[in-house]
């Protein structure tokens, strides 16, 4: 094992105590990379080589003269007996969606690929203060328009370090990608329909998607503004937890952080689960989707190997003395698709309309009689065919003749899924629940190409996941075990407003409770090879 | 089925999108459209009681947990040229762009 597989609050312990330096982390970090990441993403790859299809991609832009510096300056400040911040040294990622100041800030797209943002995003500000150093900006679904980040404009696009054949999932896949190789023990990723959750269980670890409102969005550049939640990406619990406590709270540059304290979420982590209610819903475990062809919808059941799992880590939270309730009703789970598809393109275009070659980003090269021809072949260019996708949608379902039947009704639905949320954790409703537990997604990581371009399948990779960013409430997906195939799988806990801190309580009670599991002791392949 | 986006509405939202795509494009992402509508049509299917109204965020925001606006006053930027150098074109703190097509009104 290497420093740079340690845990993120290990790392930091062995920093303070002056056991290694910080330098010392972000050398083994930088060497991992070196060694598992392969080249980064580029708008120019050029041939794919049989190496390429082995290594995990998971950058975009390496800062490593940015972290060694402030390495130097952590292992300075504690060779003069100065304070240093609780994480101190430790390396992390940042999903390419966030503006940090001075390195270039590309949202996966051509069309931000030369923008080096002027000032820094609020939880990247936050990391930093707390003195985590960042290596790198790690690559993403272009706007974050996907869950598998094949759409990035940057490639080769990340891959599984568990199985390198197969997607890391998305949008925040870079980031899931880089925490499994070990190429950071922390990422901050963001999650609009499960682009945390579903990426951490496809790469093995865990993803918070907090409460909407709990971590500021300033500096995170916009996709579905009322769903965008950034939050942490950690190979354990009390990982992602300590980083949840370092980037929540109300920012005031962020209009819809909510002036809601943030406890100790580290006090509370090991309570245990005693007499906590947890539900399980049938609605979870099947998903229901349109045919392309003949817009017939079909029910299928989730992975068997999926349901197992969730249904064995009930009855290991059982043993431990959590209440299982069994057959929660959460009937709106299948209308998150539909109402996503709606709320989501509406807001995306609204937000990317800023993007026309004016004040920043790409321009076209091309000779233009007048303005409009320069936004509209600066926009053809600069975009992929997702945000053009998402785009043309939004115009579609917000025109006036048509925003009653979508939009609004979009909109209703979201309150009827919030409403299934409200109904089973109301404490004096019948259920009265402390949180769900679910299948974070239908099925484990898929092969690369086997979905990309069919925009339908794609989008309800997220079915369970989407849910969650409807009603706001806070959810986690933790590893639960390995498929047949060796992938992980992993389950999903959510809760209510602000109850991040009984979501880490389950999780990593969870996590003690098959500590000595066989399956905890496997290694994803690209550290193996 | 016939398609509910038509090559003449999709042009239509071409243009409204500022966008201009090639046929290849063009063929894949109205494709695209028309099957993501057949997922969207669900919602026409879900009872929606009369008293649910419509959700513009899914956690409510109480005036007690929301961010008070901020005093509007003017701050500069430290470094405005910073912000400039960003411009694909600008000359004398001013951004260049192509003409801009106006009608002649009479």
């Amino acid at each position: 094992m290497e420093l740079c597989d340690y845990s993120a609050l290990q790392i930091a312990s062995l920093i303070h105590l002056r056991q290694v330096s910080a330098s010392e982390v972000i050398e083994s970090t930088l060497k991992r990379i070196e060694k598992v990441d392969g080249r980064p993403g580029n708008l120019e790859p050029g041939a794919f080589t049989p190496e390429d299809s082995q290594r995990v991609h998971a950058f975009i832009t390496l800062t490593q003269e940015r972290a060694r510096a402030q390495a130097a300056k952590i292992d300075g400040k504690l060779a003069d007996g100065e304070e240093v911040g609780p994480l101190a040294g430790v390396p992390f990622t940042t999903k390419d969606i966030f503006c940090v100041k001075g390195t270039p800030s590309t949202a996966g797209s051509r069309i931000l690929a030369n923008f080096t943002a002027p000032y820094t995003a609020t939880p990247v500000e936050r990391m930093e203060a707390a003195g985590a150093v960042m290596v790198g900006k790690v690559n993403l679904d272009e706007f974050t328009y996907g869950s598998s980040n094949e759409s990035s404009a940057f490639q080769p696009s990340p891959r599984n370090p568990w199985d390198p054949s197969r997607v890391p999932g998305g949008s925040s896949g870079g980031s899931a990608a880089s925490v499994a190789a070990g190429e950071a023990a922390l990422s901050l990723g963001t999650d609009t329909a499960g682009s945390i959750r579903q990426p951490a269980a496809f790469c093995g670890v865990v993803g918070l998607k907090p409460t909407y409102g709990r971590v500021s969005r300033y500096g995170l550049i916009a996709f579905a503004s009322s769903l965008d939640c950034p939050g942490p990406v950690a190979r354990s619990v009390s990982d992602a937890a300590a980083m949840f406590q370092i980037i929540a709270g109300v920012d005031p540059k962020d209009s819809t952080s909510a002036s809601v304290p943030v406890p100790d979420v580290a006090a509370a982590l090991e309570k245990g689960v005693r007499g906590l209610r947890i539900g399980l819903s049938p609605d979870y475990f099947r998903i229901i989707f349109p045919d392309p062809d003949s817009g017939e919808f079909g029910q299928q059941p989730i992975s068997p190997e999926i349901e197992a799992s969730v249904r064995h880590a009930a009855d290991r939270l059982s043993q431990m003395g959590a209440e299982i309730i069994e057959n929660v009703p959460m009937p709106a789970t299948r209308y998150g698709i539909p109402a996503y598809f709606v709320i989501s393109r509406v807001e995306a275009a609204s937000n990317l309309h800023r993007y026309d070659g004016v004040k920043y980003g790409y321009r076209t090269a091309h000779p233009v009689d007048d303005l409009r021809e320069m936004y509209r072949k600066t926009r053809a260019q600069g975009f992929g065919p997702q945000p053009k996708l998402r785009i043309l949608m939004g115009m579609y379902v917000s025109a006036a003749q048509y925003s009653e039947a979508y939009y609004m009704r979009a909109l209703r639905v979201r309150s009827q899924i919030r409403r299934d949320f409200e109904q089973v954790f109301d404490p004096n409703g019948a259920y009265h629940l402390d949180a769900m537990l679910t299948p974070t997604t239908p099925t484990t990581a898929f092969p690369m190409g086997a979905i990309y371009g069919n925009s339908v399948l794609m989008q309800y990779a997220d079915q369970l996941t989407v849910p969650a960013n409807h009603a706001g409430v806070p959810g986690i997906s933790l590893p639960s075990g390995l498929d047949q195939d060796g992938l992980p799988i992993g389950i999903q806990l959510l809760g209510p407003d602000y109850s991040e801190a009984v979501l880490f309580q389950i999780a990593r009670a969870f996590e003690m409770a098959t500590e000595a599991d066989e399956w905890r002791s496997a290694k994803p392949k690209v550290l193996t090879a | 089925m016939t398609d509910e986006i038509t090559p003449e509405v999709f042009e239509h939202l071409v243009e409204l999108a500022a966008l201009e795509l090639d046929p290849t494009q063009s063929s894949y992402l109205r494709r695209e459209l028309n099957h993501q509508l057949k997922a969207i049509h669900e919602l026409e299917a879900i009872p929606l009681d009369e008293s649910i109204p419509p959700a513009l965020h899914g956690v409510p925001y109480p005036l007690d947990i929301s961010q008070p606006p901020r005093p509007d006053i003017w701050q500069a930027f430290a470094n405005p040229e910073e912000i400039l150098a960003q411009a694909p074109e600008s000359e004398d703190g001013y951004i260049i762009v192509p003409d801009i097509p106006h009608t002649q009104l009479d």
